[in-house]
């Protein structure tokens, strides 16, 4: 079931959920650090130019117990309490639009023919904390050849459910639900994007977007669309929901990027889920040199 | 009584403070500090505002004589929550910090705010009130500026969710529009406490 893992953060690196040891780390990092104000009279920088900090997977329990996931409330821990009950089985995952098959696909029917792959992706939020996450799934390039889009689509949409009976953030009008993300088709075609069914070797949990989801690890975190329902091709540039509620602050590209701060935070910096201090922001998350040809000429501070 | 109070509004402190050594602030502990002591901040300024409001509707007089230990408490709040900003997050980046200041309204109107309060706090003492006569009143009138810039603060520091900044205006607004009206309504003189303060009509 594990095949490559063409990203540049070795599946090796995964400890096990070791939540005792990442916490003691950084209770042992705040105390000394605390010493260290209090003792020193010097100036410091909390931010070394180069990344001073190594990127482990987090636990289990800081990837599952913080998400913004707003179908089931505002409250990081919101999502983890409220969607326990969220049914994933039987789950339908429509492919529509400019294809050549436009289907109805049952979950593990979608899944079946493609093997699971394990990527440790970094993940950046666009309120600048990030984590290191090792998911599983199936690349979105190997799923999209089975669809056989036609030469006129140029975007790929996708729509999260719509179930207010189970996601009480849906209820209220917190966003235009049903959440809609998308794609440009060579962003979709990328190696590095992934539709995620597995977290550390187990199941996607609900409140990460169960049973299937997006990852796009060069981009904000909000492009990632949960619990998908729906895959469409089409010629033209969806509007995201981001874009939708607020498109002074969020864009349909969102690209991590240092040099264009969000309206009212920076992007220059971001928490690192799990250490003590400030790291800075990597272009593109770090993986530049695997997708900024995609964006070459692009004046990415419009299209943000 | 007021040894009492001073040691109630530390509770918060104490509270936060063990939430955060027991791992108990969640996975982003230094984000969560900085909301916490925000908050806290925000309702030690309701709670001194609601002093001559409470006396008025009440008749509670015996809350004014601890009101100026709350607006102070209130200050102390807000040192801990700019500390939280400046050494916890930002570990005294200076250059990054002012970047932010000048970068980013959200942190300049709450730094404004914090700078509002430092006059208050230090001129709340006896000695002050009597060097100032009149001009006092008038200056520490600032704390409703400070009220709304520091919800204005949080306001536009939260995503999407502005439901609680929201509340927090809308109290602050109707305590402050209670003095309007009241100030409109019974035109007096100004009084004296039993503080010796005068109370801002």
């Amino acid at each position: 079931m594990l095949i490559k893992k063409p990203d540049d953060i070795k599946s090796s690196e995964i400890t096990p959920e070791d939540t005792y040891l990442n916490r003691r780390k950084f209770l042992a990092a705040a105390g000394v650090a605390a010493v260290g104000i209090v003792g020193s009279g010097r100036l410091v920088s909390a931010l070394a130019p180069a990344r001073q900090q190594e990127d482990k997977p987090n636990t289990w329990e800081e990837i599952t117990g913080y998400n913004n996931y707003y179908e089931f409330g505002t409250d990081k821990e919101d999502p983890a309490q409220n969607a326990t009950k969220f049914r994933t089985k039987p789950w339908t995952v429509k492919v529509d639009g400019l294809v050549k098959k436009p289907a109805d696909y049952q979950f593990e029917d979608l899944i079946k023919p493609h093997k699971l792959e394990d990527r440790v992706y970094r993940f950046r939020c666009v309120e600048a904390w990030s984590m290191v996450i090792p998911w599983q799934g199936i690349p979105l390039a190997e799923m999209i050849k089975r669809f056989e889009p036609l030469p006129s689509a140029k975007f790929v949409q996708f729509t999260t459910v719509m179930a207010p009976d189970q996601m009480p953030g849906q209820r209220m009008g917190i966003l235009p639900w049903p959440y809609v993300e998308g794609l440009r088709m060579d962003e979709a075609m990328h190696p590095l994007t992934l539709m995620v069914t597995g977290l550390y070797g187990k199941t996607l949990q609900n409140q990460n977007g169960a049973p299937i989801r997006l990852i796009t690890p060069w981009k904000y975190g909000f492009k990632g669309a949960k619990a998908i329902v729906r895959i469409s091709f089409l010629d033209k540039q969806p509007r995201n929901t981001w874009q939708i509620s607020n498109s002074d602050e969020y864009g349909f590209y969102a690209n991590v990027n240092p040099e264009v701060d969000h309206p009212r935070w920076t992007q220059a910096s971001e928490r690192r889920i799990g250490t003590f201090r400030r790291q800075r922001t990597l272009m593109f998350n770090g993986y530049a040199d695997q997708v900024a040809s995609m964006y070459a000429g692009m004046d990415l501070r419009k299209n943000f | 009584m007021k040894v009492g109070i001073f040691l109630v509004a530390l509770v918060p402190l104490g509270y936060i403070a063990w939430k955060f050594f027991n791992n108990k602030l969640g996975a982003n502990p230094i984000r969560e500090l900085e909301i916490q002591t925000g908050l806290w901040t925000l309702r030690f300024l309701a709670i001194t505002l609601s002093v001559t409001p409470a006396r008025r509707l009440f008749g509670w007089n015996g809350v004014v004589k601890y009101r100026r230990m709350l607006g102070l408490f209130t200050f102390f709040y807000a040192c801990v929550h700019l500390s939280m900003w400046s050494a916890v997050d930002w570990f005294f980046a200076w250059g990054d910090m002012w970047q932010e200041i000048l970068k980013h309204r959200y942190i300049f109107i709450g730094m404004l705010t914090w700078l509002i309060l430092l006059p208050l706090a230090l001129t709340s003492t006896k000695g002050w009130v009597r060097r100032l006569g009149k001009r006092w009143a008038r200056l520490h009138r600032l704390i409703y500026v400070a009220a709304i810039t520091g919800t204005v603060h949080y306001l536009w520091a939260v995503k999407k969710d502005t439901f609680f900044p929201l509340v927090y205006l809308a109290v602050f607004v109707f305590l402050l529009g209670f003095r309007v009206i009241y100030a409109r309504r019974k035109p007096s003189p100004a009084r004296r406490t039993q503080s010796g303060a005068t109370a801002p009509a």
